[in-house]
């Protein structure tokens, strides 16, 4: 069968796997499996990110995006997103639940000299402990609350996002989020909420892709490639550049070894492309959406 | 050599308007000012209608004043008669509101001003000087795209410029005005809304004046320029038609109250909600 190829439009957005697979936590919906034990994706060293800031300025990146596994985990992490702020606009996906104040201190004062946004994304599955916690592992509601309150003692503004693998179907779930976060002190609750990307852990937890859920040749005519993330982005990992923060575990998905290498097309092969065809905007900020014209 | 569409301005300085937003009011205070202060021409960028009252008012105005107007996604949306803005919130809240003042906007707007929406251009470029600029309204590859000053990396600008061979680049649609000066005498510009004020807690309304520095180097002079204009009158207005008070307010007040969810953070950290 032929399948779709996506090419890179323009390197808006570059993504750094910068805790690898490794997380603190285990959640049981994590779609690349991370845990305290995988190690299938290592920490990225401080002078690999800088190589890639200065390779990605001739290329006209917008945004840098950290993720992991548990970006706080890695050591340098609070350098890394000083260094990223002198370059561009900065989001780092977090659990929340490993920050010290001293380190959201240095933060805020590098967020503050830079004319560029430092954006917290903040995990939280359910609007309550037994279905965030049934998720992300016990005591965790109360830890990620609390993360959240950290950020906000230090002057910024999180963005909850919401992958309700358990509620999907509830459609007062936003303002659900809404109510928790008024409730826990934050008076203007920024919230995203994203589909469930059926691989890696969550695969074996719920239910798997029906055979069908593939993105076909057909399907791209008149669709906007925009919405796609690998329409606009690439991600540097410790094993070199990934098309997506989202296949990592497909060996496909890896490009190149430069960033330069890895600006080729890629051929949706894969069964999460379904779930970023149908939802589209997955990975990027609400002021960044791609979205059509 | 710029491209064959290129029309040359004989102008030293130019008035560029962002978003109306139906703000008819303000659009009359600007043309004025812009007048007086000696602008040969006037722009506007797109976005006519949406959030104020009496959208047929705005069209009137730009025409006998001869404003060269491109079109913006809510202009759009209006002349393709699509049944949203296009502007893709997903917040509940802010696309209860975003519905509501697009659905009383495409009601009002009268059909011969809804297909001239549909005849304006997406972009246009024009020399001033020696300076090439391209004015569109979100980007300039894609009208709907918001440019936020704290999430555009300054290489992205770069980029901007050297993929559409351009010196300096106009836009709006975001609503907050801003500028940034780049490697080799270029300039991005958002010049931010005559439809609301900027989430800064004041009621004034701003335009971008460009001028031919009179200097042997004739460099480029960017000014933003504050509008004072009957704000209160246009919340009457606002209140008689139904709008949303929350529309009201911001008029009132300077602060935003709806669409807040695109704000990047330090954009929103500026405004009170
Ligand atoms: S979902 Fe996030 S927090 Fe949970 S295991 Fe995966 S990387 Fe860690
Ligand atoms: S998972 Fe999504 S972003 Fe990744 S290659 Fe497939 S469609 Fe593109
Ligand atoms: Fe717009």
């Amino acid at each position: 069968m032929q399948l779709p190829s996506i090419p890179l439009a323009h390197l808006d957005d570059l993504w750094f796997q910068v805790s690898g697979t490794v997380c603190n936590l285990a959640c049981t919906h994590c779609f690349i499996s991370c845990s305290p034990h995988n190690h299938s994706f290592g920490f990225l060293d401080f002078e690999t990110v800088r190589t890639a800031l200065e390779e990605s300025v001739a290329l006209g990146v917008k945004e840098y995006y950290f993720t992991g596994g548990e970006p706080f985990l890695h050591p340098r992490m609070t350098e890394i997103l000083e260094l990223t702020l002198r370059y561009g606009p900065a989001t780092v996906l977090t659990n929340g639940t490993v920050f010290k104040d001293q380190w959201l201190q240095r933060l805020r004062v590098a967020a503050d000299a830079s004319n560029y946004s430092l954006e917290f994304r903040v995990s939280m599955d359910g609007y309550t402990p037994e279905a965030n916690d049934a998720l992300r592992g016990h005591g965790t509601f109360e830890r990620i609350l609390r993360g959240v309150g950290q950020l906000l003692h230090h002057g910024f503004l999180p963005i909850l996002t919401v992958t309700p693998a358990n509620d999907e179907d509830d459609p007062q779930l936003f303002e659900r989020f809404v109510r928790l976060l008024r409730e826990n002190g934050y008076e203007r609750p920024r919230i995203k909420i994203l589909p469930t990307l059926r691989i890696g852990a969550e695969a074996k937890r719920g239910r798997g892709y029906d055979e069908h859920e593939r993105v076909t040749v057909e399907m791209m005519e008149g669709y906007d490639q925009a919405r796609l993330v690998c329409n606009h982005s690439r991600v540097v990992t410790d094993r070199g550049i990934y098309v997506c923060p989202i296949l990592l575990e497909a060996p496909d998905a890896r490009l190149g070894d430069t960033l330069k290498e890895a600006l080729a097309p890629f051929a949706l092969a894969h069964q999460a492309c379904h779930t970023c065809y149908q939802y589209g905007a997955l990975c990027a900020n609400a002021s960044s959406r791609h979205r059509d014209a | 050599m710029p491209p064959a569409d290129t029309a040359t301005l004989d102008y030293r300085r130019i008035a560029v308007f962002g978003g109306v937003y139906s703000n008819y009011l303000a659009l009359a205070a600007a043309l004025e000012d812009a007048r007086r202060r000696g602008a040969e021409e006037c722009f506007c960028l797109g976005d006519m209608g949406a959030f104020g009252p009496h959208p047929d008012r705005v069209f009137g105005l730009l025409r006998d004043c001869g404003v060269r107007c491109i079109q913006g996604n809510y202009d759009n949306s209006i002349a393709r008669g699509l049944d949203d803005c296009q502007c893709g919130y997903t917040d509940p809240r802010d696309n209860y509101f975003a519905r509501l003042s697009y659905q009383y906007t495409f009601a009002h707007t009268h059909p011969d001003n809804r297909a001239w929406l549909g005849t304006l251009p997406t972009e246009l470029r024009l020399l001033l000087g020696k300076y090439r600029l391209l004015l569109c309204h979100g980007s300039p590859r894609q009208m709907n795209e918001f440019l936020w000053e704290s999430t555009s990396s300054s290489a992205f600008l770069d980029y901007l410029m050297r993929a559409y061979d351009t010196d300096v680049i106009l836009a709006t649609h975001t609503g907050i005005k801003w500028r940034r000066d780049l490697e080799g005498g270029k300039h991005f510009i958002n010049v931010g809304v005559l439809g609301r004020p900027e989430n800064d807690g004041r009621t004034n309304v701003w335009y971008a004046l460009l001028t031919l520095a009179r200097s042997a180097s004739e460099g480029l002079e960017v000014e933003f320029i504050p509008v004072a204009y009957d704000h209160e009158q246009l919340a009457a207005q606002m209140r008689a038609e139904r709008l949303p008070d929350e529309f009201v307010a911001t008029v009132l007040t300077g602060w935003w109250t709806t669409c807040l969810e695109v704000l990047p953070y330090k954009e929103r950290c500026r405004g009170r909600f």
